[in-house]
Order: C-alpha cells, then structure tokens, then sequence
C-alpha cells in the first residue's frame, strides 16, 4: 500500500504544531538515506524558495479620494508613468516602466521598493474634468499608509526553469541576462535548481490556483496561471521541463511586505526591473510528491542559449545541468566558459526556511488547488497582420 | 618573495619620472602593471603587483613615498555595499579574474581584493549598483 495523506490531514498537523516541515534542499539526502516510502511518511510538507529579477511585476494603487474629486487618467509617482485608465484613482505602476526624468536608473521598481521602505512618494495625476470628478489636477506625496490598497499583482513570475545565457559574438552584450561577455567569456543562469518552486512540482499537482504562498515576506496567493505559462514544453523522463515552461501569476499585500525580500534593480542598458522572493510551499500527499520534491540540480537540464544571435529564436550551443552551472564552469565543445548566477541561492534557501518555520509554528497552513493550471499551452510568438 | 597589489597615485609633478627603472635597478622588483591611466604633466594611476624581498618591497615603497607617490591599497579603492547587497552573483559574470566570487557553501558574495584589477565591469554588472570603483 503506498502513503497517503490528505490536506486536512497535514493542516491538522500544522494547526497542532506536529507537521514536519523540510527545504527541497533537506530532502535530497533524506531520501538518499531512508528512501522514498519512509519520507513519504514522516515529512508532511516540502518548502521551496527564489529571488530573482521578476520582470512581469507591478501594483495596483488606490490613493483615495481628493475634496473636489478627480478622475486620474494621467499618473507620475516620483516622474515614473503608472496607468490610469482604471475607475478614477487606481492605477497599475509596472515595475520595468522609467523614470521620465531617469529611466535607466529609476523605475517602477524602484517606487515599489521606495514605498515598502517607508518613503513619501511623489503623486502626480491629471484628468478631464466631468460633472462628477470636477479636478483636473493634484500634485502632492503620498506614503504607503497613507493610500487606501497596494496591491502587488504579477502577470508572470516564478518561471518553471530558464534558458542560461551566452554570448558567441566580439562585443560585450548588456542583457536582461546580466553582462555577456564577449566570445563564450561567461554564461548566466537563473533559477535557484533544486530550490526552485515549479521544479519541484513538475506536473503542476499541488501548485495551482489559489495556493498560498510567500510573497515579498509576507502571505499571498497564486491568482492565475502566468502569462508565456508553457507547459507543453519539452521535458525529461523525470517529468521536468529543460527549459521555459510553467509561469505563474502572483498576488499578495504590498503594505504586508518588506525589503528583504523586494528589491528594485537596474540591468545596464536594460532597464528597471524587480529582484522578488517567492515561496511554495508542497504537501507530501503521496511518494509521488516525495520524488518530484527531491529533484537534485543534476537532474534539471536546461539549454544554453546563444545571445550573441539577436533574433527571437536563438541558437542553443549545448544543454547543461544545475549542478554544472551552479558549479562555475561548464564545458561546450571541449571550450571552459565560467558561469554565474542571476537569482540569489542564498536569498532561496532564507525563504524557504523562513517559510517552512511559519509553517511549523503553525502560522501558515496549506490548501489544495481551487483549479489546477493548464497542462496544455504553449507559448505563441507576435502574430501581426498587416492591416 | 612576496607580493603586493596596490594603485599608485602619481601627482602632476612625477607623472614624467622613470620611477620603475629605480624600483627594477636599485630593489629588484618585478612589476606587473595591471592597469593605468597616466601621461606626463598630469595625475595618474597605476595599478601594480610587486614581487620581491620583503626588504627590496619596504626600499621601494620608501623610495616611492619619497617622490610624493601614493600607496593606496586596492581594497580602499572598491567599495561594495555588502549590507545591501541581495548575493544574487551578477557581479561575478564579469569578474574574470575571480575577485567576486559566490561561496559555494553558503553561497554568499566574497571579495578577495588581491584579485582586483580595478576594470570596473562589476559597477554595471551589478544590479543594485552597490559597487563603486574609484581609479
């Protein structure tokens, strides 16, 4: 008979305060050691972690009511454009838009960062006056207390694997993966492996929508599947995707989190963009759930992609494993090209033990998927029509 | 032998002396010049690596500071955030010559200056922009 726990199970488990917790990390050698069954078993709940750059990031604002009422339409938040075509006083600041004044340099990233940190936030906001918002215009700061919703909402984070990159031409290329150094001079890498939340449920049976998650130090949910999700993407015998497949769409109280967990960036000649940790936490419903958990670096492949080729569909110079990224070097055609890391692993494995102690102190309780996502799309390029 | 990694700070008035002919004559120093930014009748820096006697080093630095050159440490030079900094090893993609480097135990950012060379491709590279470079 093989194990078998349920959801309420393991929450009446965690609610007592007798839910054994581990890292996707922990789990690898106890399964070495006692196996599949005897984890099964005896851990309740696998939790994951990562921080890296989530472009497709941003939040949802509500400032609140001005006395005469306006109708924002055009909105600036320290010069940084957010959209305002939403009802009269929300807005969605997208974390890679510029700064009008400093776009390389400052960015929606950076009002979100500013606004967790505390800061007063520059408002800006015209609109057309109409019978029932008869403002036209109001210029003053605002503060993360002060406003009445911020909510993070990410169309597409948490990406399930990535393509390393590289860069076979002569010139260095300045890249949302990082500085490319010319002629094979480096390779990026970013996801954190074997930490890595959609690695470590590859079929996508327990992470879903509506699972609860941490998000930016704070509790949040899955709301969607992401947008690019591909979950038809070519995977290995083990059921892991070996490159871009599953995304996932975030959701979570900006006003709850905190910058340890939420950093603005800059990528030279890129842009603005976000550094977010994220973490998943996965019930050991059966051994199945034991042998997705304790996936191991070496067994996530991934292709490296050539960037010095800038068209969409890019060459692959050769598919490596995460242990071999991870390990600073990797050999392609008999050439040592040094790698490097974009995503923290030292932020990974903070989150996923921060999490799994909310969980074993019983703060944190799990449920099973409102629906699950999508086994079956795939990723369309621009499709344009001349008109 | 020993060796030593630092940038020299020349002044205007030394920038057209033959001040590595006296360390290589009179102190039998090897100098490997990493990297400058001098001509004559201005300031200049120089980043070197000196190898020899610990005796011939203490003469030849002597001999510099007497001709109203700076021994800055390459250390002081770097400033790198650490406080702020997220490890996420962007800065390391570049760093060719393994100055920043991730542990690969605990997988946060070290910086072992006797590596630098000061070519300052980490001030891009890293994300943040934690790291400054003064050369």
């Amino acid at each position: 008979m093989g194990i078998s726990k349920t959801y309420d199970e393991i929450n009446h488990r965690i609610a007592k305060g007798e839910a054994v917790v581990v890292t996707a990390e922990e789990i690898v050698p106890m399964v070495e050691e006692q196996g599949v069954k005897e984890v099964a078993k005896r851990v309740d709940v696998v939790t994951t972690g990562t921080l890296g750059a989530m472009c497709s990031s941003g939040a949802f604002l509500n400032f609140g009511h001005g006395d005469p009422p306006i109708k924002m339409s055009k909105i600036w938040l320290n010069d940084v454009p957010a959209y305002g075509g939403i009802a009269a006083v929300d807005a969605y600041l997208g974390a890679t838009e510029g700064s009008e004044r400093n776009g390389a340099m400052y960015g929606g990233a950076h009002v979100i960062e500013d606004l967790v940190g505390g800061k007063k936030v520059h408002l800006r906001a015209y609109g057309k006056t109409t019978d029932c918002y008869p403002n036209k215009g109001v210029d003053g700061y605002i503060d993360l207390e002060s406003i009445n919703e911020a909510i993070l909402f990410n169309p597409r984070n948490v990406y399930q694997n990535y393509t390393a990159a590289t860069n076979s031409s002569g010139k260095t290329l300045h890249t949302y993966m990082g500085s490319l150094l010319p002629k094979f001079g480096n390779a990026t890498y970013s996801t954190s492996g074997l930490l890595s939340p959609l690695l470590n449920d590859p079929e996508y049976r327990t992470i879903g929508i509506g699972t609860p998650i941490f998000i930016g130090g704070t509790r949040g949910y899955v709301a969607w599947y992401g947008t690019q999700h591909n979950s038809s993407a070519d995977r290995g015998e083990n059921g892991v995707p070996m490159g871009p497949a599953g995304t996932l769409s975030l959701i979570g109280d900006l006003k709850e989190m905190n910058g340890e967990y939420l950093r603005a960036a800059v990528f030279h000649n890129y842009g603005p963009t976000i550094f977010l940790g994220v973490g998943i936490p996965i019930p050991i419903l059966d051994e199945e759930m034991v042998k997705y958990t304790s996936v191991r670096d070496r067994d996530i492949y991934t292709s490296l992609v050539d960037f010095g080729v800038q068209r969409r569909s890019r060459p692959i110079a050769a598919r490596v494993n995460y242990e071999e990224l991870k390990s600073g070097e990797i050999f392609v055609d008999g050439r040592s090209i040094p790698t490097a890391p974009l995503s923290s692993f030292y932020k990974a494995r903070q989150i996923a033990q921060e999490l799994k102690e909310w969980i074993q102190e019983g703060s944190f309780s799990l449920n099973p998927p409102v629906e699950r996502l999508p086994g079956d799309k795939f990723v369309n390029p621009l499709k344009l029509e001349e008109g | 032998m020993k060796k030593l990694r630092f940038i020299l700070e020349f002044p205007p008035e030394c920038s057209d002396k033959p001040l590595t002919y006296h360390l290589v004559k009179d102190y039998d120093i090897k100098i490997n010049i990493l990297r400058g930014t001098i001509s004559a009748g201005k300031e200049g820096k120089l980043l070197v690596e000196f190898e020899a006697l610990e005796e011939n080093l203490e003469g030849g630095r002597k001999f510099l500071e007497s001709e109203g050159i700076r021994l800055v440490p390459i250390d002081r030079q770097v400033v790198l955030e650490k406080e702020k900094c997220i490890h996420c090893g962007a800065c390391t993609a570049v760093c060719f010559t393994g100055a920043l480097i991730l542990s690969q135990t605990d997988w946060q950012l070290l910086f072992e200056p006797d590596k630098c060379v000061a070519c300052q491709l980490c001030v891009e590279a890293c994300p943040l922009n934690l790291i400054t470079v003064s050369f």
